[in-house]
């Protein structure tokens, strides 16, 4: 994938293009409004990295602009500023996702990995299979090897939510984003323990486990994990 | 020397003086009420003057319709008579008769000037006229008429005005009155006015310069009447009970962050170094992930610190949109409730809605999540994890969200401490925690409008947050 950073502190811009460039993508860097609002209308990027707070230009307005263009290239703003005004901001202005900083790689990793994907055409799927688990979301059912699943309706979303990305990795921040729609950290790890009964009802039993625990970074839908 | 102050500095006291409002009020009451009762006396006066002359006018007409009648039936001699008669009653009116040669043949009046009864015009004129008075002449001022007989003798006839004028000289003297009263009454009114009212405006102005010296702990005079000025006061001494908490705040925290996290910094240090001086690398990547660790637990210390002071510095959220807080309860319930049930305890939910409160669902959302955690936390008693309640329900004009635990609860003593930032009850501080979830909750909480209160659930803590409920 090609990734812009637009993003003005030069140590925490290097320490990203070498982290994207580790998982296997192209980053480009640029670091103040003028030279990434140039970058982005030049184009052909899949994913793109906006800090909020940029010289010379405000990074929302770059992406009012790109979006004003008819340019749909997703973009994850960054921003100092974590409340939840201004992450309506941020969505407003255009933004994909909004990612607070400080931030852990990791978590950046997986949320530019998902915009891309989110991308892809034909995005309307009615169901999501990895291995032999299958989800129908029309009729809201799991089968696992043709048995069904029965699941609460709070672990069905979050199957869901796993198995749109499946084959990626997806933080916990990310899982109480999209699945409960809060954008704060509780203090205990409240997903862990969810993650533990889901996986209960999916792997229980099964020769192939589907759901894995990504090492300090999240979970993943997969199958056959090395 | 004081005493002989130079004539610029009177004169800058005369003006300071009309600077103060009572002056200001005073002359402009004075100027209000002399212009109103001016215009009132004169509008009377007018008006009595006008009926009273044309009454005059029309008692000099029917005494000369008379005197002619009289003239017509019985010549010179009957009129003559007739005015004689007239002329002697008590509230008589002017009657003056000459021949052609201009020389008094009868009538009451001494002296006349020439051409006094020259006159035909039939609308009476001011004349000044002498008149016996007890055997004596006095001036007089009369409205007078004029006609002449067929023999070429002249009649005069008129109405002393006197009486008409005694009557503006008592409204002249009411006026009078009434101005001196005027006067009084603006002189009480800026008594009062600066005694009572701007003594009042002096008093407030002296304790806010105190308050801005420097004593924080100075409040406004509240007299207990009630009034404006009380209400004024009591407004202003709330303000500054909150910019003084918000101060207490602000110094507590400051020493709080230095207290407490200097310890996580201690730790993060010391794994680095044991990272930078350990030759295995198994061990020098665990000692790194520890540090990891150690920031990340940092980063969201001052992240709630963030949180906090962003909550506080919010406006009212009385313009939000309404919010389901039984259905919040329900969400939170929901995601913590395996994570209750793992650890031995349970997690029950009562709570039917729906229960409308303005506000903004994310942070009542992270206030009950926060009160929850902490009584997964703190409710734990033997080793045993506690069993909480989590409960929405309507309390008259307020909506009642609770958690309670069956824990060892806190003492009475620490209740009210418990949702100051850093505040952690045990002295190891080994239970994970930053000590600032209750702070957050209680700012949540203020910033809502509502009220918090710390009750013994018997046993075992319960929090109960009181929120306005949507009318």
């Amino acid at each position: 994938m090609r990734i812009l950073i637009v993003e003005d502190d030069r140590e925490a811009a290097n320490y990203l293009v070498k982290a994207l460039k580790e998982a296997g993508h192209v980053a480009e860097h640029a670091a103040d409004g003028d030279d990434g609002a140039h970058a982005a209308a030049t184009g052909g990027f899949d994913v793109v990295v906006m800090d909020r707070m940029l010289p010379k230009r405000d990074g929302l307005s770059i992406v009012q602009e790109m979006r004003a263009r008819g340019d749909e290239t997703p973009v994850l703003v960054l921003s100092a500023l974590g409340q939840v005004d201004d992450r309506v901001d941020g969505l407003k202005a255009g933004g994909d996702d909004y990612l607070a900083k400080p931030y852990a790689i990791s978590e950046l990793l997986a949320r530019v990995e998902a915009l891309a994907r989110r991308r892809r055409p034909g995005e309307v799927e009615t169901s999501y299979r990895v291995g032999d688990l299958v989800l129908d979301r029309l009729s809201h059912t799991v089968t696992r090897g043709g048995e069904e699943i029965v699941l609460q309706p709070r672990e069905f979303r979050l199957l869901e939510y796993l198995m749109k990305n499946a084959g990626q990795v997806v933080t916990r921040t990310m899982l109480l984003e999209n699945v409960w729609d809060y954008h704060f950290d509780p203090q205990t790890n409240v997903i862990d323990v969810h993650m533990s009964r889901l996986r209960a009802k999916i792997d229980k039993g099964q020769a192939k486990p589907l759901l894995h625990t990504v090492r300090g970074a999240g979970y993943m839908v997969r199958e056959g994990l090395k | 020397m004081t005493s002989a102050a130079p004539a610029g500095d009177r004169f800058a006291a005369v003006l300071r003086l009309f600077r103060t409002t009572a002056v200001r009020l005073s002359l402009l009451y004075l100027v209000v009420f002399t212009v109103f009762s001016v215009f009132l006396v004169v509008v009377v006066t007018h008006d009595a003057t006008r009926i009273l002359t044309l009454q005059i006018h029309e008692s000099i007409d029917a005494d000369v319709e008379a005197l002619q009648d009289q003239y017509r039936r019985g010549g010179l001699v009957r009129l003559v008579f007739a005015l004689e008669d007239r002329a002697r009653r008590p509230d008589a009116g002017l009657f003056y008769v000459v021949d052609t040669s201009g020389n008094p043949i009868a009538g009451n009046v001494a002296e006349l000037p020439p051409n006094a009864v020259a006159d035909d015009d039939p609308d009476p004129h001011l004349l000044d006229y002498l008149r016996f008075e007890g055997g004596k002449e006095t001036r007089h001022v009369a409205l007078v008429r004029a006609f002449a007989l067929d023999n070429g003798f002249r009649v005069l006839v008129g109405r002393d005005i006197g009486e008409r004028e005694r009557l503006r000289a008592v409204f002249r003297k009411a006026f009078r009155y009434v101005a001196g009263l005027m006067v009084v009454i603006a002189g009480l009114t800026w008594w009062f006015l600066s005694r009572r009212v701007l003594a009042r405006i002096d008093e407030v102005s002296h304790a806010s310069r105190r308050i801005v010296d420097g004593d924080l702990s100075g409040r406004l005079p509240v007299s207990g009447s009630g009034d404006e000025f009380d209400r004024l006061a009591v407004g202003l001494n709330e303000m500054l009970e909150r910019i003084g908490e918000l101060m207490g705040g602000v110094k507590g925290v400051s020493d709080a962050i230095a207290h407490d996290l200097k310890t996580p910094l201690t730790r993060l240090r010391n794994r680095v170094e044991q990272a930078l001086s350990d030759d295995d690398p198994e061990a020098r990547s665990e000692a790194l992930e520890a540090a990891l660790d150690e920031s990340n637990a940092l980063i969201r210390t001052f992240d709630a610190l963030l949180m906090i002071s962003r909550v506080e510095a919010g406006r009212a959220v009385s313009a939000a949109d309404p919010v389901d807080v039984a259905e919040i309860a329900h969400e939170v319930a929901e995601l913590y409730e395996p994570l209750a049930e793992d650890e031995g305890g349970g997690l029950v939910v009562e709570a039917e809605g729906p229960l409308a409160v303005r506000g903004n669902r994310e942070l009542i959302a992270q206030a009950l999540t926060n009160l929850v955690d902490n009584a997964l936390k703190h409710g734990r008693s033997d080793d045993r994890a506690p069993r909480i309640t989590l409960s929405a329900r309507r309390d008259g004009g307020r909506i009642v969200l609770a958690v309670a635990d069956d824990g060892p609860g806190v003492a009475p003593a620490d209740r009210a401490r418990i949702f100051e930032r850093f505040t952690r009850l045990e002295a190891s501080r080994t239970t994970p925690g930053s000590g600032l979830g209750l702070a957050l909750v209680a700012a949540v909480v203020r910033l809502h409008k509502g009220e918090i209160a710390v009750e013994d659930a018997e046993p075992g803590l319960r929090i109960a947050l009181r929120l306005p409920a949507v009318a």
